[in-house]
């Protein structure tokens, strides 16, 4: 071989290196989106309601994440150590996931539960609504400043020091806590008897009552997985982005709330795609056109992929009936 | 000894519009009991008030003598009262299996669910073959049979029975008449709401024909069968 063909070769590998690696930052930051689109997704797949509290509960668990971790730090918590780092995040992501879920079918019972059988605009607007009140809530809770969450885990590459692409275990931690809670929400959904009656109740209500399932414990539930799982959200986004602000909830509620549209709201694989897909978006956009568009772009596809399939990516085709 | 269920002087409705205007209805134990009436008469309604998806503005429904008007549809299941409801409402995007699962969803006797499914696919060989499909993807005929088999899933004391031959080959409805007639021999009461009068009359012990939000007659269904009124108004030729 010529060393004229190694050059090329050299510069190619950094082009796919670049590539690699901004699809590292998509899928991670993907894993974080799809979380919080679980919710949105599971939500109004049961009752058809678009909970745009949602991202709020998930900004309010990220201050509790960090209200927890300030105390913690003050009664000499060492987070340092690696034991006590992963048990004081075990703790959080008990803590805080249980705090959202009550949170989230709180929200239910008292604003939208009344309103079942009202128009779909009366809980739409009411949602809008609670976000507000919720905001202002983080508001007073954490002042309008960004605030810092600490920086509690290595950014040291896995990979090795002068490897061409940065895997952190900051990366590793957001694969590894998002990874198997989607795995077991899968299962659940799938093979559990709850699961399945949550399935049902999402396809025909009426049906679902017939066949004695209690439709409100189904509807309270699926609201206490949607907000554990913006609480895990709350907790992972801390860890790993090292800010959070009481508009958060907005920003990231709306990019999750796409990925749900984009995958077909109501879907749940199609909340892990679409926020897969939303997370890449915003990679490549920020690497390669500029932080500016980022936005732009990913409505840009979102629109694009509505307007070839007005279902989402999975979204269910029109039903059968016969 | 009370009737297995009564249903006395129920009114209901949807919003404003009164549609069940004083209905009474009994079946006894292990009796098959036809609802007939033209299309709008309120028979699938009355079925609803029954299973508790539609409230009662008025009147009650006695279960072995008890009031459950009022109850949660949930809580009724429970009693023995199973419902194949009108259009069948299969779970589209579940499996027959699952659908199935779902019919027995207010048990617990986990070995005697499994028994009553492989019943189910005696009743109804065609449903071992789909179990694995999405119930959205059977034949109409096929999703009628999953409909009934859903609701035995329960263990019915009392069958409610919405319509069941709506828009299906006379082969199908026939096998269909012939498990609920087999299952009635074993004790199961039935509630059957039929268009197709004569053949629903054929299977019932007695019959009840409603118009317009009330009944109207009632009697023994050879009595029906041979009326010139229902003759005239619902057998056609
Ligand atoms: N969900 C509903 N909302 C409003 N009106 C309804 C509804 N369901 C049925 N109705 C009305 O109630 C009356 C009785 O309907 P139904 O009980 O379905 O009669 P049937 O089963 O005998 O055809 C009809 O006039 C029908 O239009
Ligand atoms: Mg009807």
């Amino acid at each position: 071989m010529t060393s004229l063909s190694f050059l090329a070769a050299a510069d190619a590998s950094g082009l796919w290196e670049t590539l690699g690696q901004y699809t590292l930052i998509g899928l991670t930051n993907g894993m974080l989106f799809a979380l919080i689109a679980l919710g949105y997704t599971m939500v109004y797949g049961i009752i058809e309601l678009i909970n745009f509290a949602h991202g709020d509960v998930f900004m309010l668990g990220s201050f509790l994440a960090l209200a927890m971790i300030n105390v913690m730090t003050g009664r000499d918590w060492d987070w340092s150590d690696p034991q006590m780092l992963w048990l004081g995040i075990g703790l959080l992501l008990l803590v805080v996931p249980l705090f959202c879920a009550a949170l989230n079918v709180t929200i239910d019972r008292v604003v939208y539960k009344p309103l079942r059988r009202a128009p779909k605009l009366a809980p739409l607007v009411s949602a809008i609504g609670v976000s507000f009140v919720l905001m202002n809530v983080g508001l007073l809770w954490g002042g309008a400043a960004d605030r810092h969450f600490p920086d509690l885990i290595s950014r040291q590459n896995l990979l090795g020091d002068d490897a061409a692409i940065g895997f952190t275990a900051k990366d590793l931690m957001v694969v590894a806590i998002t990874v198997p809670i989607m795995a077991a929400l899968t299962v659940f959904v799938k093979a559990t008897r709850l699961g399945k009656a949550m399935r049902a109740t999402a396809q025909d209500p009426v049906a679902a009552q017939l066949m004695g399932i209690n439709i409100d414990r189904v509807i309270a539930l699926t609201f206490a997985l949607g907000g554990a799982l913006a609480g895990a959200a709350a907790v992972v986004y801390g860890l790993y982005i090292n800010t959070v602000s009481y508009q958060m909830g907005f920003q990231n509620g709306l990019y999750a709330f796409t990925a749900a549209v984009l995958g077909g709201i109501g879907n749940i694989p199609g909340a892990v795609l679409g926020g897969l897909v939303i997370g890449l978006a915003r990679a490549f956009g920020s690497g390669y056109v500029g932080e500016r568009w980022t936005s732009a772009l990913v409505f840009v596809i979102l629109i694009a992929i509505l307007v070839f399939r007005p279902a989402g990516l999975l979204g269910a085709r029109t039903r059968e009936k016969v | 000894m009370p009737p297995l269920l009564a249903v006395e002087d129920f009114y209901a409705g949807y919003g404003p519009i009164e549609v069940l205007k004083g209905i009474s209805i009994e079946v006894q134990p292990g009796e098959i009991v036809a609802l007939i009436g033209s299309n709008g008469a309120g028979k699938t309604s009355t079925l609803m008030g029954i299973s508790g998806c539609l409230r009662p503005s008025r009147g009650r429904v006695l279960w072995q003598g008890r009031e459950i008007q009022g109850l949660p549809a949930h809580e009724i299941v429970c009693r023995g009262i199973c419902h194949a409801p009108e259009g069948r409402k299969i779970f589209p995007r579940l499996t027959v299996l699952e659908n199935l699962q779902m019919g027995a969803f207010s048990r617990r006797d986990t070995k005697q669910i499994e028994r009553d499914l492989q019943r189910s696919f005696e009743l109804f060989p065609v449903l071992a073959q789909r179990r694995g499909q999405a119930g959205g993807t059977l034949s109409g005929g096929e999703q009628q049979m999953l409909a009934v088999a859903r609701a035995l899933m329960g263990r019915p004391t009392l069958l409610l029975l919405d319509e069941p031959s709506l828009g299906l080959a006379p082969l199908i409805v026939v096998k269909i008449f012939e498990v609920v007639r087999q299952l009635n021999r074993e004790g199961m009461a039935v509630l059957l709401v039929e268009q197709a009068a004569r053949m629903a009359l054929k299977l019932a012990h007695r019959g009840y024909v409603m118009e317009i939000g009330r009944i109207t007659m009632t009697d023994r269904a050879e009595a029906l069968l041979t009326d010139k009124r229902v003759q005239d108004a619902y057998l056609g030729e």
